[in-house]
């Protein structure tokens, strides 16, 4: 005969005979106190665990910094058959890691391909080409030599050509690019968009090494921490 | 002239000696006392603790037949992270998490003008290379010996977590002297976290804190270098050494598995 202390108890209440129970109660009061400190732990745990992490990840994902326009000079100034390195802040309030070296020149038609999407934002210009520095690679700052009219990365060999095309090396699409516009007599350098081996713009710039070329624009999605124009 | 005389007064019970009644033990000398003032301490916690079975079950395991100086590889490793969490605890003491030149000038400062301070950061610094070389020298014996076999399996795999949160922390810190080298290392490694297909770009925003190496990008790898992921560490070799403990370790694999001839013998 087996030990009665080990035979399970009824889950119904009304079968243990508690004052009170109805037909298909299930719920004991131990049940209740069990549930309801469980739960509440439960509740206490994620009150302060998701504030947390959102905290720690929120801005850092999903904080849009503002479009910020920086004048480098007259419009005179930029040649179309070479470059002129100008310096902007992109990140304000960190000293010198805050700015980088822009390449600029005036946009040569014969070498240029026409903007793609053919419509640029509001404001903006396709009259100056601005280049970025950042390697595609991984993020070294390339330098553009005049002599063999290449821009070069001193850290893993990348090469690029005169409109920043890959031409060797590891970096997987052509160097990023900014919005110009010509602003009270001046040009000014905005926001970096990312461009793929065809020159299509990709507004909300990728990081280097993300390949933008066929399924290489899915995998590496926009984020949106990166400023908007319009 | 004779002064008058004044009584003694009583001496206090303590100092008169009493005699011992028939039968009771005879008395401790003082220094008896100090002898056991050791012992009794630890009595007295123990009695409130139960914490001798516990410390007996950690140090005075048995080790197999054949145990050898390979097997003081982890003991090396933890040694390392020891060193590594004090010497950073230190050196956490004048760093300065500023992107705008102060944690170059505060490394700077560490490293020429506070006493000691070259060689405090030199075992930092040269520490964490010697970690990362004993964590793989540890894992080629366990891998070699076998030890990772049934029942260790998941003291390889925390052993294997170990390993990564030590390259987080080489990562980590490698930033923080915020030098030319640490700078554009830093940009490399996460822009090759970001290379991971749809998850990599947003955690390189994580990282960095927007999608720029920004103002707070400095003090999110300092909080991670030296909160997150020690705290994470720490807990994971308890967790480490509990298994080592439970489980024991294993003989060396070129012992024959019944190499006792009693244990043999019972067995015929």
């Amino acid at each position: 005969m087996p030990d009665p202390r080990k035979t399970p108890k009824s889950k119904y209440t009304a079968d243990r005979g508690f004052a009170g129970a109805f037909d298909g109660e299930t719920v004991t009061r131990r049940r209740m106190m069990t549930l309801t400190a469980h739960g509440a732990g439960a509740a206490a745990t994620v009150a302060f665990i998701l504030p947390a992490l959102g905290f720690a990840a929120g801005s850092a994902l999903f904080d849009r910094p503002e479009v910020q326009w920086e004048a480098v000079g007259k419009p005179e100034d930029f040649p179309t058959d070479t470059y002129i390195p100008k310096v902007i802040t992109e990140t304000s309030g960190v000293g010198e890691i805050g700015k980088t070296t822009v390449y600029m020149r005036a946009r040569n038609p014969q070498i240029d391909k026409p903007p793609n999407p053919p419509n640029l934002p509001a404001g903006t210009t396709d009259q100056f080409i601005a280049i970025s520095t950042r390697c595609m690679h991984l993020g070294c700052p390339v330098r553009y030599v005049q002599a063999s009219a290449r821009f070069i990365c001193p850290c893993h060999g990348g090469v690029y050509d005169f409109v920043g095309a890959v031409a060797g090396g590891p970096p997987v699409r052509p160097l990023d690019r900014f919005y110009t516009r010509v602003h009270n007599g001046q040009v000014e350098v905005g926001p970096r968009y990312s461009v793929n081996s065809e020159f299509r713009r990709f507004p909300s710039y990728r990081d280097p090494g993300e390949d933008l070329d066929g399924i290489g624009q899915y995998m590496y999605p926009g984020r949106f921490s990166t400023p908007k124009l319009n | 002239m004779k002064f008058p005389k004044v009584k003694a007064p009583p001496l206090p019970d303590t100092l008169n000696p009493r005699p011992r009644p028939p039968g009771a033990p005879p008395k401790r000398k003082p220094l008896e006392h100090a002898q056991e003032a050791g012992i009794s301490a630890i009595d007295w916690v123990d009695e409130r603790t139960s914490l001798a079975g516990a410390l007996r079950w950690v140090l005075f395991r048995k080790v197999p037949r054949g145990t050898n100086w390979f097997y003081t590889l982890g003991s090396a490793t933890l040694f390392a992270f020891l060193s590594q969490a004090v010497t950073g605890v230190f050196l956490a003491m004048y760093y300065r998490p500023d992107a705008a030149g102060g944690a170059y000038e505060s490394v700077r400062h560490i490293t020429n003008d506070v006493f000691l301070g070259e060689f405090v950061r030199g075992m930092h610094k040269w520490g964490s290379t010697v970690m990362v070389i004993l964590v793989f020298l540890h894992m080629g014996r366990t891998f070699f010996f076998g030890a990772y076999k049934y029942p260790r399996e998941l003291n390889w795999v925390i052993g294997a977590v170990l390993l990564i949160l030590t390259m987080v922390m080489s990562f980590t810190g490698y930033l923080l002297p915020f030098d030319q080298r640490s700078y554009w290392a830093t940009i490399v490694g996460v822009n090759i976290n970001g290379t991971g297909p749809v998850v990599g770009p947003f955690l390189s925003d994580f990282l960095r804190g927007g999608a720029e190496f920004g103002a707070t990008t400095l003090s999110r790898f300092y909080a991670i270098h030296m909160l997150l992921i020690p705290g994470a560490i720490a807990a994971l070799i308890g967790a480490h050494l509990f298994l080592v403990t439970k489980l024991g370790t294993t003989a060396p694999p070129w012992l024959k598995a019944n190499g006792d001839d009693r244990l043999h013998e019972d067995r015929v």
